[in-house]
């Protein structure tokens, strides 16, 4: 039972991990049905961004815990800066094209900003500070769950929670609903549309920096390429979920996280990915478009 | 279409033109040495062969061996040679194709050559073996790693002076037991390095009754964590673990053990023995066991060597020159105590005499591999890997 439970929280700090990651992936897909491959990048830069900020206070000798708040701040700020800009220089121009240019230019981005890391910073792994605290109460848990994990569960919920409230209840989430639902209906009603999509990748790489902060912090290292492989099964996640859907993506990063920690714990993790790959097969054949995806005729 | 046909068609005989140009020319090479041996061969003239790939997408594997070879028998001639006869180096290409490979062997064999240096790799190396055992020549190779080469007894006219590609393992699973570990769980990344070093150590732990092995899995290398191969590490009730891979999973690996509280020894290989691997894991890496290449940097037979490719080629040496340097001096070393190149003498000198090489002092056991060469075990202490074994 013990396993079992061990397995399982490993399982829910992976999800949660997916998760973070998984949201702007589908939000982004919700609002301009585009699969922001540049997505997994942001998650990168936004790590690197908090090791940059994270080191600089270190030397200026500022208190733990306000390292990692400040870390992940200028993070979300730097990283919200990218997807801004990369919108902007990659999609907004094509939005008029046919569906493949987008899809191209968000592969040729992730490139482009994989390599520019590479070059501007090193392509050696990196030690990435442990920025998140040992808290006193969970000692007795330790060999079950760490600080840090609890840290990344928590800030997952939190952020899916505020999320889902944002977009339920204010004027901006409105607005985004009524974009995703048809987007000229949405401008004839005097939604500033474009306004709208620049927001919503403002969001969605915000939450991947504050993912690619905690995560780096709870593994200890990163490199330029560390978002590729995240930012694939965050996409498997958000396929799995149903792409386009919130609350989907949010289950389905927490599906993936359990089948590969139970794959791992009760099979081999040898076969962790065909254990994953073989769920999102099976899910897809019987709920084509995800776990929470809504059936609609599609464009493709 | 009909226009496209023709085009693939003309591609197609370009290509094959091309191919048949390839060949002859290397026929023409290979023609030449050959030629040249059997017109200068007198009496006192001591033939070291030298085969491996001299041309094609490897031969930067095979060519430090001709330098080394011409060099130690520079080096030798210089001193008066070889009981009197002065060493002359003769390349074959095998281009490190079998095909090839017994190809070269013929010609040595031909020639009359009695002493080879070579070949470069393990497939090439193994074709053309049962040639030169049936002509009794003495075979050693800088570079062919393949473990059954030596190990399967079948070539007894075979030595190496590199460590095989289980000696690692080997080491690792005998320090494992030296520190008293009773269960191990193999650990590697999937990959043909890593899964292949934890196979071997799987299959030594598997031979040893004091030793057994609970668990052996591969991890997705780059996965963003590994707490479930943790756990289950923690589960199976393991006393030690051992990694086969590189530096940035077994960070990951150490660095969740370490903060589930699994203060286990972590035992790893080539991979991991390696300055970012501490720089990266900090504060886990600590007591981290890693085993590594033996350093033979402060060598003085070696340090020579590597004066001597500069001052003579203008460059520092390519991979395997110093094993190859090695051998040529062991191989002349047996034909000098033995007295002649008489097979037997030359495999006697060879397995009984110790000779002083690039590598360190070194003679041969009773399979062909080097007794001395190899690996050595490391842990990380303050921040630094310092050799414990």
């Amino acid at each position: 039972m013990d396993y079992f439970l061990e397995l399982f929280l490993g399982g829910l700090t992976r999800g949660s991990i997916y998760a973070l990651i998984a949201l702007g992936y589908t939000m982004v897909y919700g609002i301009i049905e585009l699969i922001n491959f540049a997505h997994g990048e942001i998650y990168m830069i936004g790590a690197f961004t908090g090791l940059i900020v994270a080191g600089l206070l270190t030397m200026y000798g500022f208190p733990g815990v306000s390292i990692l708040a400040i870390a992940v701040v200028c993070a979300v700020i730097w990283a919200a800066a990218y997807g801004y800009t990369i919108e902007k220089v990659a999609y907004k121009p094509l939005r008029g094209a046919q569906r493949l240019s987008p899809l191209i230019s968000a592969i040729g981005m992730s490139i482009f900003l994989q390599n520019y890391v590479m070059l501007a910073q090193t392509s050696d792994f990196l030690p990435f500070p442990e920025l998140i605290p040992h808290f006193g109460f969970m000692e007795s848990m330790g060999s079950i769950m760490s600080s840090s994990e609890l840290v990344i569960v928590l800030a997952t919920i939190s952020v899916c929670v505020a999320l889902t409230l944002f977009i339920k209840f204010t004027k901006l989430g409105k607005a985004m609903r009524a974009t995703a639902q048809n987007r000229k209906m949405a401008m004839l009603v005097g939604i500033n549309v474009d306004m709208v999509i620049s927001a919503t990748f403002v969001i969605g790489s915000s939450l991947a920096a504050v993912g690619g902060v905690l995560i780096a912090s709870h593994i200890g290292q990163i490199n330029y390429y560390i978002g590729f492989i995240a930012g694939i099964k965050a996409f498997t996640a958000a396929v799995l979920g149903g792409i386009g859907s919130i609350p989907g993506a949010m289950l389905g990063a927490l599906v993936l996280g359990l089948t590969e920690a139970f794959a791992t714990g009760y099979v081999s993790s040898d076969y962790e990915d065909v254990f994953a790959f073989m769920l999102l097969v099976l899910i897809l054949i019987f709920r084509p478009s995800g776990i929470m995806g809504k059936e609609k005729a599609q464009k493709v | 279409m009909k226009f496209k046909l023709s085009l693939i068609a003309l591609c197609l005989a370009m290509v094959a033109m091309l191919a048949a140009c390839g060949g002859e020319e290397k026929k023409a090479e290979e023609a030449a040495p050959a030629e040249k041996a059997a017109a200068e061969q007198p009496a006192a003239k001591l033939v070291l062969g030298v085969a491996g790939a001299h041309s094609g997408d490897l031969a930067s594997y095979g060519l430090p061996s001709v330098n080394a070879a011409k060099l130690a028998a520079a080096k030798i001639n210089a001193a008066g040679g070889v009981n009197g006869a002065m060493v002359e180096v003769v390349a074959q290409d095998d281009q490190c194709k079998p095909e090839q490979a017994t190809n070269a062997a013929t010609k040595m064999l031909s020639d009359g050559v009695k002493i080879v240096l070579g070949h470069i790799c393990s497939g090439a190396t193994k074709a053309a073996l049962p040639i030169y055992l049936e002509g009794k020549i003495v075979v050693m190779s800088p570079s062919a790693t393949n473990p059954p080469l030596t190990q399967s007894g079948d070539y007894p006219n075979f030595f190496r002076t590199i460590a095989p590609d289980d000696a690692q393992a080997a080491l690792e699973v005998d320090f494992a037991k030296s520190i008293g570990l009773k269960k191990v769980a193999i650990i590697h990344d999937k990959g043909d390095y890593g899964k292949g070093f934890a196979t071997f150590c799987k299959q030594f732990v598997d031979a040893d009754a004091d030793i057994e092995a609970v668990l052996f899995e591969g991890v997705t290398p780059g996965a963003v964590d590994y707490s479930a191969v943790v756990q289950k590490i923690k589960g199976s009730g393991a006393d030690g673990v051992i990694f086969g891979g590189y530096h940035p999973e077994a960070s990951k690996i150490v660095t969740g053990m370490r903060k589930k509280g699994l203060e286990i020894p972590f035992l790893s290989d080539d991979g991991v023995k390696d300055d970012t691997f501490i720089k990266v894991a900090g504060k886990y890496a600590e007591g981290v066991y890693a085993t590594g290449p033996k350093d033979f940097s402060s060598n003085p037979i070696y340090q020579e060597a590597v004066a001597a490719h500069k001052a003579e080629f203008g460059s520092d040496p390519g991979p395997f020159f110093p094993e190859a340097y090695s051998a040529a001096l062991a191989l002349l070393n047996a034909v000098k105590v033995a007295g002649s190149t008489d097979y037997d003498a030359v495999m006697n000198a060879l397995h009984n005499s110790y000779v002083d090489t690039a590598v360190g002092k070194i003679k041969f056991d009773a399979k062909g591999d080097a007794e001395g060469v190899g690996f050595s075990v490391y842990q990380v202490q303050d921040g630094k890997y310092a050799e414990v074994k």
